[in-house]
């Protein structure tokens, strides 16, 4: 209990002092996560409101195999970046190990999985609702997808955010692609086990509070956007 | 609104140049130190180098050397540098400073360590109580001390009951971990002075020779790949030999005890 | 103006759906004026019908035979209207904008019909929070915007109430006033006697009987639907 006092304490002390290491790596994990976000949507969305949409032979393959990728740990996922990225690795020349980039990627595997297969659920049912009437409307594939990302984009922000929520709080991963270098890759998460490590527990969780602080944050502000639009359109 | 979010975008993903970059794998109970604080500014302001430190076991250290990853180790378990060396992953072997490892135990002191008369007779003490002992089991230079003070005392871990922990964790998980058990463990003093969560642990023996720990530099082989920048760490040996490097790293004091001893030839 | 799409002919088309036939063997030749009612009990096959001749359902044998098939001059309305998570005057632009039109043709026609099915006051609400009725008019002006020669609705008045069900003769009497060629299924037979120019009669998955509505709902030729007309259980 008086752990959790003390956290408090810390991250209330950190934030009111606006510490510049805190700072750093606060807009840190919130750039490499905010970049993983953006491009695994970009993968995810068409590809789950596809799998809704289209039939064909793999699809069943395709869903259970981004069902079972879900369930792959993040130091898996870690490991085999890694070894990918290493200067000894097929991708070495591009010398992207212990950068922001290789954690990005790391993260954009983790979430795209998450973020396709919610997309996949909630485009299904938006799809049996407007089937009949695309089909009658003789709408093309591509028609199709684009109107239901549209319709469909208050839930594709829920598989968004639930992609952001796992990225946001990943450290296996980007323990082992970033190094947890300072200045350079260390972000939230792997300070916080950082300072676990050197039984820093007030610190841990004083940057764990923060952490959590700014998943609020921009969970609250995407709702409030999403809400103004409503309004204002709607 | 859209103004306001890419302002925030420009802030986020803004860069600033970088002088040269050079990568280190250091392991944790250097970096727990706190030493790294004192010399990472001092060589930045000497060499205009940014080292980056790569946090992590002996045994990972010298695999980022071998995959070329990193441009230099400085870690503590000569037989593995040894071999490190040998199989041509790095291109030679510099001592540079050492400091020591300490018995640490619950204050009680139940196997009566702290009238041992060696290392090994420590440990023998607490293998014989049965107390509980929580080990690294990670591979790590510390672990590799530990498991050489326990053959030293004729004793073999495999055959070890319940009361011997191996946690396969990094210096401070496996110190919580002591602490949590109210159990012997075996760390670096630099670790143990600097760790928060001390509970009701206090160090138990330390004193012997057999426990010096002896840090080298070994810079990797520059033939691996042509991004390792082989040129800083000559630069950076040459800094880390220097009487600059030796005032700083026998200066070094935690709560008014010095840590390490610099031992580096000085040519 | 005649649409260049009529007759439309169906050949002994025959649906089966898991080993069981749906409708058939039907034969109809459709012309390219008036107004169609399709009447029959439940799961005579009247939706079914309809939704081959939009092309929307997959038939097992036969045929169908547009005389120039255009896919964008013929439109369909659903028992239960699909409204798009949208705004009204959204879904009324929804058809127009597939089509790619210039955004001030789509503007001054989604007016138009904004204000023949009266829901101007409305016109920025999503439309997922209009009532049954409204929702109705609003599927039907949808599938009327593109200006198309057939119009197909599947008993659209199934779940309304007097005063929407006039609302919605209303507008289709404009339409086929206007040229729209009617093909709707109905359960109300005062509705199919106030709309229809030609009467279909189904009964298990066949045409049981058809004939122009000037005689046959006075002298039917077969007891079936004799029966039916007299609100008896026909099976």
């Amino acid at each position: 209990m008086i752990d959790i006092l003390e956290g408090l304490k810390a991250a209330f002390w950190l934030v009111v002092s606006f510490d510049a290491e805190l700072w750093e790596i606060s807009l840190r994990s919130l750039r490499v996560t905010l970049t993983a976000l953006v491009i695994a949507s970009l993968i995810a969305i068409p590809l789950g409101t596809y799998l809704a949409v289209q039939r064909f032979r793999y699809r069943r393959f395709i869903i259970s195999l981004i069902n079972a990728l879900m369930g792959l740990p993040p130091v898996v996922i870690g490991l085999i970046v890694y070894i990918l990225l290493s200067r000894s690795g097929p991708f070495g020349v591009l010398n992207l190990l212990f950068t922001p980039t290789a954690m990005i990627i790391a993260q954009v595997i983790i979430i795209t999985p998450v973020i396709a297969s919610i997309a996949h659920q909630a485009m299904r049912e938006l799809w049996a609702e407007y089937h009949d009437l695309l089909i009658s409307l003789n709408t093309t594939k591509w028609q199709r997808i684009v109107t239901l990302i549209r319709d469909g984009r208050r839930n594709l922000l829920t598989a968004a955010l639930a992609g952001f929520g796992r990225a946001i709080g990943e450290v296996g991963a980007i323990m082992i692609v970033g190094g947890n270098i300072d200045h350079v890759t260390r972000v939230l998460t792997t300070a916080i086990a950082l300072e676990t490590g050197k039984g820093d527990f007030a610190l841990a969780l004083g940057l764990g509070f923060v952490l959590i602080g700014i998943a609020i944050v921009v969970n609250l502000a995407i709702h409030t956007l999403s809400r103004t639009e409503r309004e204002g359109r709607w | 609104m859209k103004k306001l979010m890419v302002t925030a975008a420009a802030v986020l993903w803004s860069q600033c140049a970088m002088a040269d970059e050079m990568r280190l794998a250091v392991t944790t109970s250097f970096d727990n130190s706190g030493l790294s604080e004192v010399l990472l500014p001092a060589i930045k302001a000497d060499l205009d180098i940014d080292l980056q430190l790569l946090v992590v076991g002996t045994g990972q250290a010298l695999k980022l050397g071998e995959a070329g990853d990193v441009d230099a180790v400085l870690v503590h378990s000569k037989a593995a540098e040894d071999t490190f060396v040998a199989a041509g992953h790095g291109t030679h072997r510099r001592e540079i400073m050492y400091n020591d490892f300490v018995l640490i135990g619950p204050k009680a002191d139940g196997a009566d360590t702290a009238n041992a008369t060696s290392a090994a007779d420590a440990f023998a003490r607490v293998a014989s109580a049965e107390a509980a002992f929580v080990s690294r089991g990670d591979d790590s230079g510390t672990h590799k001390a530990e498991l050489g003070i326990w053959s030293s005392a004729g004793l073999e871990v495999g055959g070890f009951g319940s009361w011997y922990h191996a946690v396969g964790a990094g210096m401070g998980a496996a110190l919580n971990t002591a602490a949590g058990l109210d159990a012997y463990i075996f760390a670096d003093r630099a670790s143990w002075l600097n760790f928060g969560n001390k509970s009701g642990l206090a160090l138990t023996y330390s004193g012997d020779p057999a426990l010096f720990n002896q840090y080298a530099f070994l810079p990797v082989d520059p033939a691996k790949n042509a991004n390792i920048r082989s040129d800083l760490a000559m630069k950076l040996e040459g800094w880390l030999t220097s009487r600059r490097a030796a005032d700083l790293i026998n200066g070094y004091e935690i709560n008014g005890e010095p840590l390490f001893v610099f031992n580096a030839v000085v040519q | 103006m005649v649409s260049a799409m009529f007759p439309l002919k169906l050949h002994q088309v025959l649906v089966r759906r898991r080993g069981k036939t749906v409708i058939g063997p039907v034969d109809l030749e459709l012309g390219p004026q008036g107004a169609t009612m399709i009447v029959g009990p439940n799961g005579s096959g009247k939706t079914t019908l309809l939704r081959v001749m939009h092309g929307i359902e997959r038939i097992s044998s036969g045929s169908v035979q547009w005389e120039d098939d255009d896919p964008a001059k013929h439109a369909f309305v659903f028992q239960s209207p699909v409204v798009l998570r949208r705004t009204v005057v959204q879904n009324l632009a929804y058809p127009l904008e597939l089509l790619k039109l210039p955004k001030l043709t789509v503007k001054t026609s989604v007016a138009e019909w904004l204000g023949r099915i009266g829901l101007q006051g409305k016109a920025d609400m999503s439309a997922t929070r209009l009532s049954g009725g409204e929702r109705q008019k609003l599927a039907i002006a949808r599938a009327l915007i593109r200006k198309p020669d057939v119009l197909f609705l599947d008993e659209p008045c199934a779940n309304l109430d007097g005063h929407a069900t006039r609302e919605i003769e209303a507008i289709l009497q404009e339409a086929t006033a206007a040229g729209t060629r009617l093909v709707m299924a109905t359960h109300d037979m005062g509705q199919a006697r106030r709309l229809a120019h030609d009467l279909v009669f189904m009964l298990n998955g066949k045409i049981h009987e058809t004939g122009g509505a000037d005689s046959i709902f006075e002298c039917p030729k077969t007891k079936e639907l004799t029966a039916f007309l007299n609100g008896d259980i026909v099976v």
